[in-house]
């Protein structure tokens, strides 16, 4: 009990903002010098999208997730179905069957009963199509004004049935680095809706259960060292956080990486990078060179990976930084999200 | 994507390198003058692909850069009030005033919104008659007439809880403080696109004449940029000095003359302090005296106070070409942008932001 005082000093930011939720810098910040400090073990040091947790011989993972979208309802998908496949990846970036689901609802008073019937039908109906059983929860109601509809937040537990390790230290040089589809569209379909736009046809979001198509790429004995989902702050901070992570250098080509054409114009309009904005059916996967053929032909065959892309490699360079060949042949940085690009989108 | 991935063609950006690098028998220094034109610059790397004797230098194009720390405080205490929603392009949030930030009024309970068009901000003002909506209307002439026509549009319809923060400038008149400075070492410019579309570029030739300098309106994918840099080099290589334009699919030597018209409805031509440079005469706009209920600033009578710019900040030379931003000693340590020492470290139009953003520091930690 030796240092009281708060390791993020007043005079840097003495209140949270937007972007400390924002899966960039200062989210981190919050992690690496409030959370992991305190709370610290050697399960949460591993700094993984889930716990690892051995329990009488059998390995579970363990992991948490809360929902605050606005709005409720966006093409694509809704706060319900979102709450359950944000979790269930969580859990499959570990490589594990997600079994059981908690849910808990934060209500706001004032709230339409059938705007929460049709929330709760979504996760049942999203529950039951990525194979978990919601097995228990909580509910509390907040005064009006104090919340925004509905907060969600969900825990789930899965099993891991196989021997491998699935994480940033198992990362080497050479890996190569596939994603599953064209990035971008649930962050872009969330801000169309929130700032009007209209396109000829609306961008649904990507969100989607993908423990499926990892399970069936690890049963098909492809050797995946580590995986991430693309959530806040994009392919670009997750990459930047496996780098740091595996100190490891990673090299990416802009022309590889899949963005629909509709997804690329709203980013032109409103200003955003596609690599910082969120998915929620999308990862990366690290494969061992001789595999990743193999693993792309997989998941191309599989419908939540049809559009998945080699995208890059690890590289033998020592900085974990990562860089980009641009569209003109030119090489840059890609750094993690600074502050806030698309607020509140998960 | 059609009218874009045409402009980024990687065979296409090889050619033009190699037309530069052909027609370069001597150093030349041109500055491109918008801080948009710097970040694609940087983001594809097209100065990678130039001759080593081509100097690349960033101008003061990024409005949020220049807009004087005074009126952002001016922003910060309007934006705290409670009857007010304070409404801004989002890239104005994160620049630093003297004690805080627009975003960090949002987090003690301010009503600050970020809107795309100062057209959703009277929108906001007619669904809350009873609150005070404020728009901080920044921006070079390119965001002129959006604001004019807000304006404009609320005296229509007898808006009478809307109103501007104005902090508008001009870029002739900041290219000209730039050719008079005994510092100046830049030889030629790309001026920029979409201000030109607006404004068109007849005001550019007497400043081409008068300077002896080539400036080529030039747009922002890198396409773009490395044939303004051809059209450029060559002028100054065959010891012209012109106006031309690159950008033909979007200007017009006359430029849009509607949206010009409806600028000088709306606002007149006034002195501007800019931020890190210093007072330029006849270098930004404020609102008409028939529109001067609008002004934000007579609305609220907030105080001016004296304000210190951080001494440790180069922003100022940054913005005028004089430094790059990694010869400042506190770049990527003391000034990130999560803690911005000056405003070229957070907009996304700024010149330290692209330098931090695309460029490998020494020290890894950013």
């Amino acid at each position: 009990m030796d240092n009281f005082s708060c390791p993020i000093p007043i005079a840097e930011y003495p209140t949270i903002l937007l972007a400390h939720g924002g899966g960039g810098k200062l989210m981190h910040q919050l992690i690496e010098r409030i959370f992991v400090p305190t709370f610290g073990n050697p399960t949460l040091n591993v700094r993984h999208d889930a716990a690892v947790l051995g329990v009488n011989g059998v390995r579970l993972a363990f992991t948490t997730d809360s929902f605050v979208v606005r709005p409720l309802f966006f093409p694509g998908g809704d706060i319900g179905s979102l709450a359950v496949h944000g979790t269930v990846n969580d859990l499959a970036m570990c490589g594990a069957r997600p079994l059981y689901l908690s849910a808990g609802f934060i209500l706001e008073e004032g709230l339409p009963m059938e705007t929460l019937w049709r929330i709760v039908r979504s996760m049942q109906a999203a529950a039951q199509s990525a194979g978990v059983e919601i097995v228990t929860g909580d509910t509390k109601v907040v005064d009006k004004g104090k919340g925004d509809g509905v907060f969600i937040n969900t825990s789930g537990v899965g099993v891991i049935e196989h021997s491998h390790c699935i994480a940033p230290d198992r990362v080497r040089p050479g890996d190569v680095l596939l994603v599953n589809g064209d990035l971008g569209r649930h962050g872009i379909a969330i801000m169309a809706v929130r700032e009007g736009l209209e396109f000829e046809s609306a961008i649904e979001s990507d969100s989607a259960p993908v423990a499926g198509l990892v399970l069936e790429l690890l049963s098909a004995g492809i050797d995946i060292h580590c995986l991430r989902d693309l959530t806040r702050g994009g392919l670009a901070s997750a990459l930047n956080e496996i780098a740091a992570a595996a100190r490891v250098g990673i090299t990416i080509d802009e022309k590889l990486i899949p963005v629909r054409e509709d997804v690329q114009a709203a980013c032109e309009m409103l200003g955003f990078d596609p690599l910082y904005v969120a998915n929620e059916g999308r990862f990366v996967a690290f494969v061992a060179p001789s595999d990743a053929e193999r693993a792309l032909d997989l998941m191309r065959a599989h419908p939540l990976g049809e559009g998945a892309s080699i995208i890059g490699a690890v590289s033998d360079e020592d900085a974990p930084l990562v860089t980009l060949t641009s569209r003109i042949g030119a090489r840059r940085i890609v750094d993690m999200l600074s502050g806030e690009q698309l607020p509140r989108i998960c | 994507m059609r009218f874009i991935d045409e402009y980024r063609d990687a065979a296409a950006a090889q050619q033009w390198a190699r037309a530069i690098h052909r027609i370069t028998t001597k150093p030349w220094t041109i500055m491109e003058i918008c801080g948009g034109q710097t970040h694609a610059i940087l983001k594809f790397g097209v100065d990678e692909l130039l001759p080593k004797s081509i100097t690349l230098i960033h101008g003061p194009g990024c409005p949020v850069c220049v807009t004087p720390l005074e009126l952002i405080d001016k922003a910060i205490e309007i934006a705290s009030r409670p009857a007010v929603i304070f409404c801004s392009f989002g890239d104005m949030l994160r620049v630093p005033g003297t004690n805080k930030d627009l975003l960090s009024v949002k987090a003690h309970g301010g009503d600050v919104r970020v809107v795309y068009s100062p057209l959703d901000a009277v929108k906001i003002a007619q669904q809350n008659p009873d609150r005070e909506v404020v728009f901080f209307a920044v921006g070079f002439e390119t965001t002129a007439p959006a604001n004019a026509m807000a304006v404009y549009q609320a005296k229509r319809q007898g808006i009478k809880n809307f109103s501007l923060l104005v902090s508008h400038v001009l870029v002739p008149p900041a290219i000209e403080a730039i050719l008079s400075s005994p510092t100046n070492r830049v030889q030629g410019f790309l001026a920029a696109g979409h201000v030109c579309t607006v404004m068109g570029y007849t005001e550019y030739e007497p400043i081409a004449q008068k300077y002896r300098v080539p400036i080529v309106v030039t747009g922002f994918e890198p396409l773009d940029i490395l044939q303004g840099i051809y059209l450029c080099v060559k002028q100054l290589e065959e010891g012209r000095a012109e106006v031309e334009n690159q950008y033909t699919r979007s200007v017009r030597r006359e430029g849009n003359q509607p949206a010009q018209q409806l600028i000088r409805e709306v606002f007149q031509v006034v002195s501007r302090q800019w931020r890190g440079i210093g007072p330029i005469p006849r270098s930004g706009l404020g609102l008409r005296d028939e529109y001067a209920e609008f002004d934000a600033e007579r609305r609220f009578d907030v105080a001016s106070h004296h304000v210190e710019e951080s001494s440790e900040c180069i922003s100022g030379l940054v913005l005028q070409g004089i430094k790059k931003p990694h010869e400042c000693p506190a770049f990527g340590t003391r000034c990130t942008p999560e803690h911005p020492l000056g405003a070229t470290m957070v907009s996304s139009e700024g010149a330290c932001a692209a330098y931090y953003r695309y460029r490998a520091r020494s020290s890894a930690n950013g």
